[in-house]
């Protein structure tokens, strides 16, 4: 355990957290809308909305997994000083984390049941490149439509076939997010 | 530090981190799941329930230092149970207070919506006393879970029947049910059902706390939120059919204040901001 590890966190909690929160609900309640987050140093391969997003959300109540692409010895140490989140097999996860091939094959994760869709995972899926083309989407929180860059359209699309059970992607690259929840619905064709 | 004053006794916005982290989370579920109810680890609050402590752990959830805070109580900034969440506010977590519509960035809500309409930039928090709709209906938690899960709404259909069948009409004038995003039904909270069509296709987040009943729920932007009816006896915005007796409105929903023991009375806005808005640009 090096020093570098025990840095990196928010340096004003309070406000710090409640500006990403802003920003991931922001993300979560108007899909394809992406938005800055700030505040978190995690070490790589964490992206700093990555990092972000699990000071914001992640403490020792919440089981976390490990995708191959984020499971290193650092990773690990930085989540576990700056989150004390216990890290858990996937079908035990709350939040997972990872790029979208190392979260893969994601029916592993927790979608809730008919009484209680809420205990369901939220996966946070590291992205190559977040901007406004891709999948077309529409549903609650979108106006018209909107597009995002979802790695796989027809996994989004068989997610939210099962609504209201399915779990919900918080999407993130650099210091930048986007959400994708359950309730999304999405058109892989050019044309509608 | 920010900017809220380092030296008070409390966290930024009275709740602790790890208080917030939980209602955040159960934000997001709300969010991701339009009009259901999720389950959240209401904490007791430095107020009596019903007074708006889930509204009042929501909003401490998603305050920013930078947030621009508005707080009704029936449409009014001025009533006590507003004024006091205000100060507390002002207070726990420094943040600015107005009582203009169109300044706020955080809106607390008791029981109505505002007149003027809301903007992307908004999020409308209500306190809700009783979140589950078919409660009065069905008091086990287990059933209504389960009438939840299999969209099984028919007793709530039935209720609304037998208001016809008793006065003519959906004789329900607060807390009407509402289906959202063609799924679950869900309680507006006591709003009016004059405000009930403000809620469909909101620009505004909607959340909504119920603090007793540790429930929290959320609609939103651009979501279709529709009012239960019948074919022959659609949903109707009813209010009084009166003009302001103050600005001389006649499209905001009106109180009845009663003026002497003789009978007299007057209609008055609900909303104190839209009236006070409309008198000063010159109506009355």
């Amino acid at each position: 355990m090096t020093a570098h590890l025990l840095s990196g966190g928010f340096a004003d909690p309070p406000a710090d957290a409640a500006h990403a929160f802003r920003a991931i609900m922001q993300a979560m309640a108007r899909p394809g809308t992406i938005h800055d987050v700030t505040g978190a140093r995690p070490p790589a391969p964490l992206s700093i909305a990555a990092g972000t997003a699990l000071l914001t959300l992640c403490d020792r109540t919440t089981p976390l997994f490990l995708g191959p692409s984020h499971d290193t010895a650092e990773v690990r140490a930085w989540v576990t000083f700056h989150c004390a989140a216990p890290l858990v097999t996937a079908g035990d996860a709350a939040f997972a984390l990872g790029t979208w091939d190392a979260l893969l094959p994601t029916d592993r994760f927790p979608i809730g049941n008919p009484e209680y869709p809420d205990r369901a995972a939220t996966l946070i899926v590291e992205l190559p490149a977040l901007d406004p083309v891709g999948a077309t989407l529409t549903g609650p929180g979108i106006r018209d439509t909107a597009t995002l860059p979802l790695p796989d359209p027809a996994a989004f699309a068989a997610n939210h076939a099962r609504f209201p059970l399915g779990w919900d992607a918080i999407l993130t690259c650099g210091d930048r997010v986007a959400a994708v929840p359950r309730s999304t619905a999405i058109h892989t064709g050019e044309a509608r | 530090m920010t900017a809220h004053d380092p030296g008070q006794a409390y966290n930024f916005a009275y709740l602790d981190e790890d208080t917030k982290r939980m209602i955040r989370r159960a934000i997001l579920k709300g969010l991701a799941v339009p009009g259901y109810q999720v389950p959240f680890a209401s904490r007791e609050m430095p107020m009596p329930y019903g007074w708006g402590t889930g509204g009042v752990q929501v909003t401490a959830a998603c305050l920013t230092p930078d947030d621009t805070l508005k707080v009704i109580d029936q449409g009014a900034d001025d009533t006590t149970n507003a004024v006091s969440i205000r100060g507390f506010f002002r207070r726990v977590a420094g943040v600015a207070t107005t009582e203009r519509t169109a300044e706020a960035t955080v809106i607390q809500t008791r029981h109505r919506i505002p007149e003027t309409p809301l903007t992307g930039d908004q999020i409308l928090v209500y306190q809700v006393p009783i979140p589950e709709p078919l409660r009065f209906l069905e008091p086990r938690e287990t059933e209504t879970r389960r009438m939840h899960a299999l969209s099984d709404y028919g007793l709530m259909q039935v209720r609304l029947y037998e208001d016809i069948a008793r006065h003519g009409e959906i004789a329900t004038s607060y807390a009407y049910p509402v289906k959202v995003a063609g799924h679950y039904v869900m309680d507006p909270s006591p709003i009016p059902r004059f405000d009930n069509p403000k809620m469909h296709m909101s620009a505004a987040i909607q959340l909504f706390g119920a603090g007793r009943e540790q429930r929290i729920y959320a609609v939103p932007p651009w979501t279709g939120v529709v009012s239960l009816d019948f074919d022959d006896h659609p949903f109707t915005a009813s209010k009084a059919d009166h003009p302001c007796a103050i600005c001389g409105a006649t499209d905001s929903y009106l109180d009845e204040v009663i003026t002497d023991d003789a009978g007299g009375r007057m209609f008055v806005c609900s909303d104190t901001d839209y009236c006070a808005t409309r008198q000063e640009s010159g109506h009355d």
